[in-house]
């Protein structure tokens, strides 16, 4: 039993982690801007798409992993410089139509280029075998992506926290007037955290790669994860998004692997059967409704 | 009076397509219009919550999913009449909205937007994990509901029974949004802090509003059930709120025709283009940012301002 709690553990950390990627720019972009961006999923599976194909083409999953990030955060630029800039100064329904407008394309250019069928993407052939880890089995692959994914985010704490840029960035978070009062600039300030968030989001989109199919529309499930992260962790909070990131990734694993269980332990067999599956997967949105209900701001409110 | 008449004009064109149509011997497109119309009646119900009671509610799907599924699970329980399935459907579509919105409506802005995301998408998952609502693979229907003394099992029937309904709810909306209740209503929707000084019990206002846009909804899940032969996931899940909410602002938000317009505008688009090609989506999509960017208040702002 313990081992089981530990396994699971370690893939709530791991999906946890990954959700981070997606979310750390999504709660930027909502934050700073005030924005509601649905397309941040299409660029996730942008992202895994880029990835599969570069990585067939050159044989390398970290070339596939480069060419990913690079390409989507460049597809991230040109996204806001042309569109998405004229979108700020809108209300939340001119935002929701045209990004939803973005799904509905990149879903169909996608399968323009690369056909209805979900592409393969092999994780790197060194890693692919089973590790053993305090006495159990553990997939080495799954341990990359908590390693990338916790590297990530001290990158990115450190990033915010200790450096100019990240100043900007927090200032822009907490009162984006008085911040372009004080001199930042903001509209460039942010072309470059959306080419950053886009590059974070191909990178989880590839890092998933493996584990979840590469296929058209995979964008949409994980994009309304990551709004459950961010609002769970405040809006516009990079901590915020971390401790979300973390709960929400831990609560739905360890909800899915052990509520069955507990529930058949303590209720009919036929209750638990049914309960639990459902239970389990709107568990998150439980804790995502009361945290709107009772502390809307989130964990770690970034808006003085 | 030079609107009504235009109204009623449009309303008898529409009544007769079915015998144009099946006088072409174009059977396939009486379907497709019926589709239409479930759809702009969902979308009309939205657009009461978004345009008039000014509520960006993103988990309307789950009302419109909720009134489909009733009529599955009444009928699977025995229960085919449309007399008493579909005003059921209704019900239940107006009691989870009760519910939702009276715990939703203490929140504004975006977190209002999201804890209607995050109340639908747990409705959608307790019915995917529901064995007896048929799982993933939604709920098939044994046949249309009955509703003597007319035979719903004709496809123009139907057309006309949807038809109908969609002119009753946009009329009785239209006396709805005229009333004293409309104007408390309209005042709210330009400052809510002042209406609630001068004494009007907002949230009730509010609430009000979004069980009615929602039991609109669950009427025409209701329909899209009987369309379909069965009341769908599909149906529940964020995507259908945000092509319902789509619909909503393409038409024109607080329009009165906006939802109708929407719909049919957007539905009407995918089936012409998936006449000639397959990727439909990326057309509409790249329309829709056309819209956006160059008609701000919609199809029906456009219609506006060009008189």
């Amino acid at each position: 039993m313990t081992q089981l709690i530990l396994e699971q553990m370690l893939n709530g950390l791991q999906f946890g982690l990954m959700l981070f990627l997606l979310a750390a720019g999504l709660t930027l972009v909502f934050g700073i801007m005030d924005m509601v961006n649905l397309s941040h999923g299409s660029l996730y599976m942008g992202g895994a798409y880029f990835g599969a194909a570069a990585a067939e083409a050159s044989g390398s999953f970290l070339l596939g992993m480069a060419a990913a990030m690079l390409g989507m955060a460049a597809v991230g630029v040109i996204l806001e410089i042309l569109l998405l800039r004229r979108l700020y100064q809108r209300d939340h329904l001119a935002q929701v139509l045209a990004t939803f407008a973005l799904i509905l394309i990149a879903n169909d250019a996608v399968r323009m280029i690369w056909g209805p069928q979900p592409l393969l993407l092999n994780p790197p052939a060194a890693l692919a075998g089973p590790v053993e880890l305090f006495g159990f089995i553990y997939p080495a692959y799954r341990l990359l992506i908590i390693g990338v994914g916790l590297a990530v985010a001290i990158f990115l704490y450190l990033l915010v926290s200790h450096t100019r840029a990240g100043m900007w960035v927090r200032a822009g978070a907490a009162n984006r007037a008085m911040a372009e009062a004080l001199g930042v600039n903001v509209r460039q300030l942010f072309t470059v955290i959306f080419a950053l968030g886009a590059a974070l989001a191909a990178a989880a989109g590839v890092l998933l790669g493996p584990l979840l199919a590469v296929q058209v529309g995979m964008g949409e499930n994980i994009l309304i994860l990551a709004f459950v992260v961010i609002v769970i962790g405040g809006i516009g909070s990079i901590r915020g998004a971390l401790v979300g990131s973390l709960l929400v990734g831990i609560v739905d694993t360890l909800g899915r692997a052990l509520l069955p269980t507990l529930l058949r332990a303590t209720t009919s067999p036929e209750v638990a059967a049914h309960l639990g599956p459902a239970l389990a997967s709107i568990m998150i949105y439980l804790l995502m409704a009361g945290m709107l209900f009772w502390r809307p701001q989130g964990l770690f409110p970034a808006r003085s | 009076m030079n609107q009504r008449h235009a109204e009623i004009g449009l309303l008898l064109a529409a009544a007769a397509l079915p015998l144009v149509l099946q006088s072409f011997g174009e059977d396939y497109y009486i379907g497709f219009a019926t589709r239409l119309l479930i759809f702009a009646l969902a979308a009309t119900g939205l657009n009461f919550i978004v345009g008039y009671g000014g509520m960006v509610a993103f988990g309307h799907a789950a009302f419109f999913g909720i009134g489909a599924y009733a009529v599955a699970l009444l009928m699977a329980a025995g229960l085919f009449s449309a007399w008493l399935a579909w005003p059921l459907a209704v019900g239940a579509a107006a009691l989870a909205a009760l519910l939702i919105g009276a715990v939703s409506l203490r929140t504004r802005g975006v977190y209002f937007i999201m804890i209607t995301l995050a109340f639908a998408q747990m409705i959608y998952y307790s019915v995917i994990s529901l064995k007896f609502a048929g799982g993933d693979d939604g709920l098939p229907l044994a046949r249309r509901s009955t509703l003597a003394p007319l035979d719903l099992a004709n496809d123009a029937t139907l057309y006309w029974v949807t038809l109908a309904l969609l002119a009753a709810c946009l009329f009785a909306l239209q006396r709805l949004a005229a009333s004293r209740y409309g104007s408390a209503l309209a005042g709210l929707r330009q400052n809510e802090t002042r209406m609630e000084a001068i004494g009007y019990p907002v949230r009730h206002i509010k609430l009000v509003c979004f069980v009615v846009g929602a039991a609109v909804a669950g009427l025409a899940g209701a329909l899209l059930a009987n369309q379909n032969g069965m009341a769908s996931p599909s149906q529940l899940y964020w995507t259908q709120s945000g092509m319902l909410l789509v619909m909503v602002i393409l038409g024109g938000v607080g329009r009165r025709y906006g939802g109708v317009l929407g719909a049919i505008a957007l539905l009407g688009l995918e089936e012409v283009l998936g006449r000639v090609t397959e990727h439909s989506h990326f057309y509409v999509g790249l329309a829709l940012l056309a819209v956006v960017l160059f008609a701000p208040h919609g199809l029906a702002g456009l219609w506006a301002r060009q008189k």
